[in-house]
């Protein structure tokens, strides 16, 4: 085990070619360069008293450790100045419109903090006496009736613990049901425009996978799908809307002809945010749909999780729903484990992760959900409706937009790279954003348009600050389509300029090793 | 509706650019069957700040908080001290609401943070390299069966009756489905963990052998033969760390050669929350990176040469390579990452021991005093900071009895195994740096009463 750096920090010419001042520390002014707690920290130093020890016999079995771990440690203000100087290379909501299509990066409200951290929710345990913890299960109980009353489905099985683990749980629940009425279905169909989880997901679960094309429209192929119905066909896996921005208006009838040929409809809720308070997918035949709780009920993003994936889930479905869930019983809440599953819930399919799911996010979604009311709820579509289609809009004339004659783009506008100079992408324009303040949007998803865009605006941005996205935007695409040799080396002003991501992937560097030890490891 | 910016003249602005009468025209796409008139009925109407806050208040001062009762449950997930510095960090807007740092110029805030996580777990554990988080303990573990799946091309895996028995379950669920088999147990009460059992069970078929540690009675075994015999055998051994303030006090299991070591990170940085958001700890030996699950952060360089960080080897991932993915696992925990990297860096190599040392003392000292109760007999002679008593009676209507006189006294192995009589009166009871000698004399003299 490698000993730490005691030498502190190192300070580095950095002088950037054609800046006339370079700064002995690297740092410039409030933009400042941190190195890693291995290179600042010691083995000796702590941030934390505690008491002496009382002396006691171990009783470790013999396996006391005697080597070092290798953990740096930074007194508290070494550690507060460590994390806040990183922070400060961070882009998040809280700075400024972060238009990432298909992730829905919206204001994170900070009662939702306030509320989670309450004692009550934040400090009980997950094995506490049922009586002890009546509050949370409430919470749990009213949280889920939002969610099946909003999407007009039967229940709800809240454990999921993000996105794709939704999609698992859904998928499972279709195949418990086949198993349930002795039938051995293997292929799921996946249209091209769905989230990559989504044939992920089957495969996982031991399904083929088939792909049905889009139309030139941007929609699933209808025809295309219908035909590849029949009895080894075990549901279809559909996003609405779709990864193309657009409703998919046939979901009815593809609903019904999946049912009528004895499969099932996997719906991905991902895109909620655009229809919840105005279409119930319940009422579109859907049997599961997982719904991201901070994509539409806004728990923060967390600089990629935790996330939460409660799935909706139809009549065909419900006895299928994993445990543990919340009841109530003769007034009072309790929670169906194991133990008494096989009384009334023999059919569900299992257990899919250790405890009940995200709890604290459920408290931060429902003070959500509370402080919006049914009525918000439908004014946040409406409003994230109405900002996509005024970037499409606003926008049409300068990049091409393939589905812009296809209807009313749903909370996401696409856009793509044809029309760029010989040699501009549609990452230089991202790049370029970057420069110009923006987080920026996502780039090179769905995979069906070439050099896609994907514009997110979320109904919590103003027409003032869409405005001003809107102009740089068409500034930084007017440049691309002018062949600006500026924009193809930008970021310049972020704290780092492109990153050589190939060199990470042939080589990964994936922890800290002390210099002279990564040396001898060339 | 203060979240909502949009005035109305904005909006009436808007609907004249994009060339519609009004905002039902850009829902034309939805069948007018599907459509919803009003608000969705039965539900209510929005509320106020105060008012959210007063409801939600109510919701949790129903529950009785662990921090407000002599409090000793572990099984999974520990009540420890959080520094207040690290609840501030991670409420900091640009940790808090940054999304995936996809786009890793403007994301090394949370890139050198992953990168410094992945360090501090893979030492921790004793492994290699280790990932930038999980779900929590219970999907890395089945995550670590799948990987060891893949290297081994075997299916078989052998579970040991030492593991948390909702991780034994989480494994079941996902075996249906992915065809492997699992061997498992349930735990006895005795001194011993199964370790000599499972050696027996290890055959060419066996992908791998699965055994927590310290294991859910709180037994701590040496793994070194174990690993020496999967080795012989060319299966792997994955170990699962549900409490990893132990591995300031003892040998981690990478040490002892195993080759997946999978964790739940809990109880460093991020509190209890009634079970979730966790984070899971995930580290294994080098050269089976490529099989690994989840998130990776890499060092790199920019156009300027100067270092910098972003997420790495995504050929593996969902996004990439749909159904051929490693896992369809498409996020990670970052926040509760950050929360336990920050916690761990103001612990350091010299806190966390102290913090080990604490634990241990305090469980020590506390498992003395409850074996003095009449009747209760310490099960566990080695032990962290977790040791299981067997009780003259059924443990599960003493816990509730407890918590009536406002005491959460642990866990009853009858509610992790319900329906195996040999264990029912089995009580596994938790001990941290937050435990009182107060609290434990409280705790005995109790349980002598109900007892009684």
């Amino acid at each position: 085990m490698s000993t730490i750096n005691q030498s502190g920090w190192r300070p580095q010419m950095n002088a950037v070619e054609g800046e006339a001042v370079a700064t002995f520390t690297g740092n410039r002014a409030l933009m400042l360069e941190e190195a890693l707690i291995f290179e600042i920290g010691s083995l000796d130093t702590t941030g934390v008293d505690f008491a002496e020890a009382p002396q006691a016999t171990s009783r470790l079995g013999g396996l006391e450790r005697h080597r070092d771990i290798g953990l740096p440690g930074l007194s508290e203000p070494e550690a507060v100045r460590h994390y806040t100087r990183l922070s400060r290379q961070n882009y998040g909501i809280d700075l400024g419109f972060f238009p990432l299509g298909s992730c829905t990066m919206k204001h994170n409200p900070r009662l939702n903090e306030r509320m989670a951290r309450l004692p009550g929710f934040a400090d009980i345990h997950p094995l506490q006496p049922i009586d002890t913890v009546q509050g949370a299960l409430e919470v749990i109980d009213q949280l889920a009736h939002w969610l099946v009353t909003l999407t007009g489905m039967k229940a709800v099985a809240m454990s999921p613990k993000a996105g794709a683990h939704g999609e698992l749980c859904g998928i499972l629940a279709i195949k418990a049901a086949l198993e349930a009425r002795g039938e051995d279905r293997r292929v799921v169909l996946v249209p091209e425009s769905a989230h990559g989880t989504n044939p992920a997901t089957a495969a996982f679960a031991g399904f083929t996978v088939e792909d049905i094309p889009a139309t030139p429209d941007g929609r699933v192929d209808v025809a295309a799908l219908t035909a590849r119905l029949g009895p080894d066909v075990a549901g279809v896996m559909i996003t609405n809307p779709n990864t193309c921005g657009l409703f998919e208006r046939d979901l009815k009838t593809i609903s019904d002809a999946v049912h009528a040929a004895g499969g099932y409809v996997y719906c991905d809720g991902a895109n909620f945010n655009a229809i919840v308070g105005k279409v119930r997918p319940g009422d579109l035949g859907v049997d599961a749909m997982h719904i991201n709780l901070h994509k539409t009920f806004s728990t923060p993003h967390g600089g990629g999780g935790p996330g939460s994936g409660p799935v909706v889930l139809s009549e065909a479905l419900a006895p299928f729903a994993p445990l543990p869930f919340v009841e109530q019983q003769d007034g009072r809440f309790v929670l169906v484990e194991e133990e008494t599953a096989g009384e009334h819930h023999g059919s569900s399919f299992g257990r899919m992760v250790s405890f009940h799911g995200q709890m604290g996010m459920f408290t931060r979604a429902l003070t959500y959900i509370l402080s919006h009311g049914a009525d918000g709820l439908k004014q946040v579509a409406e409003d994230a409706v109405l900002n996509a289609n005024y970037v499409l809009r606003s926008m049409e004339d300068v990049l091409d937009a393939p589905f812009a004659n296809s209807g009313p783009c749903m909370h996401e506008a696409i856009f793509s790279d044809r029309g760029l100079a010989e040699g501009f992408s549609t990452l230089d324009i991202a790049k370029g954003l970057i420069d110009e303040g923006f987080h920026p949007m996502t780039v090179y998803f769905p995979l069906v348009v070439h050099g896609a865009m994907l514009v997110e605006p979320t109904e919590t941005e103003s027409k003032a600050a869409l405005d001003q996205f809107i102009g740089a935007f068409r500034s930084v695409a007017q440049r691309a389509k002018a062949g600006d040799a500026a924009l193809k080396s930008a970021p310049h002003f972020a704290p780092r300029r492109r990153l050589d991501e190939t060199q990470a992937a042939r080589k990964p560097v994936l922890v800290w090793k002390e210099p002279a030890q990564a040396e001898a490891a060339e | 509706m203060r979240y909502l910016p949009l005035t109305q003249s904005d909006r009436q602005a808007m609907l004249a650019a994009v060339n519609a009468a009004t905002i039902d025209d850009l829902f034309a796409d939805v069948p007018e069957s599907a459509r919803l008139s009003g608000p969705v009925a039965g539900l209510p109407m929005h509320a106020s700040e105060l008012a959210v806050e007063r409801h939600m208040s109510k919701l949790a001062a129903k529950n009785l908080s662990a921090g407000s009762a002599p409090f000793f449950l572990g099984c999974g997930a520990y009540k420890h001290h959080v520094p207040a510095s690290v609840d501030h960090i991670i409420q900091r807007g640009e940790f808090l609401t940054a999304y995936t740092p996809y786009q890793p110029e403007i994301a090394q805030g949370t890139l050198q943070v992953m990168f410094e996580f992945q360090t501090q777990v893979a030492r921790l554990l004793g492994t290699d390299v280790a990932n930038a988080s999980m779900y929590d303990g219970s999907t890395a573990c089945w995550e670590a069966i799948g990987m060891a799946r893949r290297i081994t091309r075997r299916a078989k895996a052998i579970l040991s009756g030492g593991l948390h028995p909702h991780y034994v379950s989480v494994a079941n669920t996902m075996a249906k489905y992915t065809g492997d088999t699992l061997v498992t147990a349930v735990p006895e009460l005795t001194a011993e963990p199964d370790t000599a059992k499972l050696i027996d069970l290890i055959d060419d078929d066996t992908s791998c052998v699965v055994v927590q540690y310290p294991d859910i009675l709180g037994r701590i075994a040496d793994l070194s033969d174990l690993a020496a015999a999967c080795q012989a055998k060319k299966a792997l051994l994955v170990a699962v760390v549900t409490e990893p303030v132990a591995l300031g006090a003892i040998k981690s299991p990478g040490e002892m050669g195993a080759d997946i070591v999978v964790g739940e990170g809990q109880s460093i940085g991020v509190g209890l929350q009634f079970g979730g958001p966790y984070v899971g700890l995930f580290g294994c030996k080098e050269k089976y990176v490529r099989q690994m699950p989840g998130r990776l952060t890499g060092e790199t360089v920019d156009a300027e040469g100067k270092r910098g960080f972003v997420l790495t080897l995504s050929t593996r991932e969902q996004h990439i390579r749909r159904e051929k993915a490693t896992s369809n696992i498409c996020t990670s925990s970052v926040l509760c990452a950050l929360a336990w990297s920050v916690h761990m860096t103001l612990l350091g190599e010299k806190g966390l021991r102290q913090l080990a040392a604490l634990n241990h003392a305090g469980a020590s000292a506390a498992a003395d005093r409850l074996a003095q109760v009449p009747g209760v007999e310490l099960v566990t002679p080695t032990f962290f900071n977790e040791f299981t008593l067997k009780l003259p009676k059924e443990a599960r209507p003493v816990v509730r009895a407890l918590a009536d006189k406002g005491i959460l006294a642990g866990v009853s192995l009858g509610r992790l195994y319900p329906g195996e009589e040999a264990l029912e009166n089995g009580l596994v009871v938790a001990v941290t740096e937050t435990t009182t000698a107060e609290d434990v004399e409280t705790l005995a003299a109790a349980l002598q009463e109900v007892l009684a």
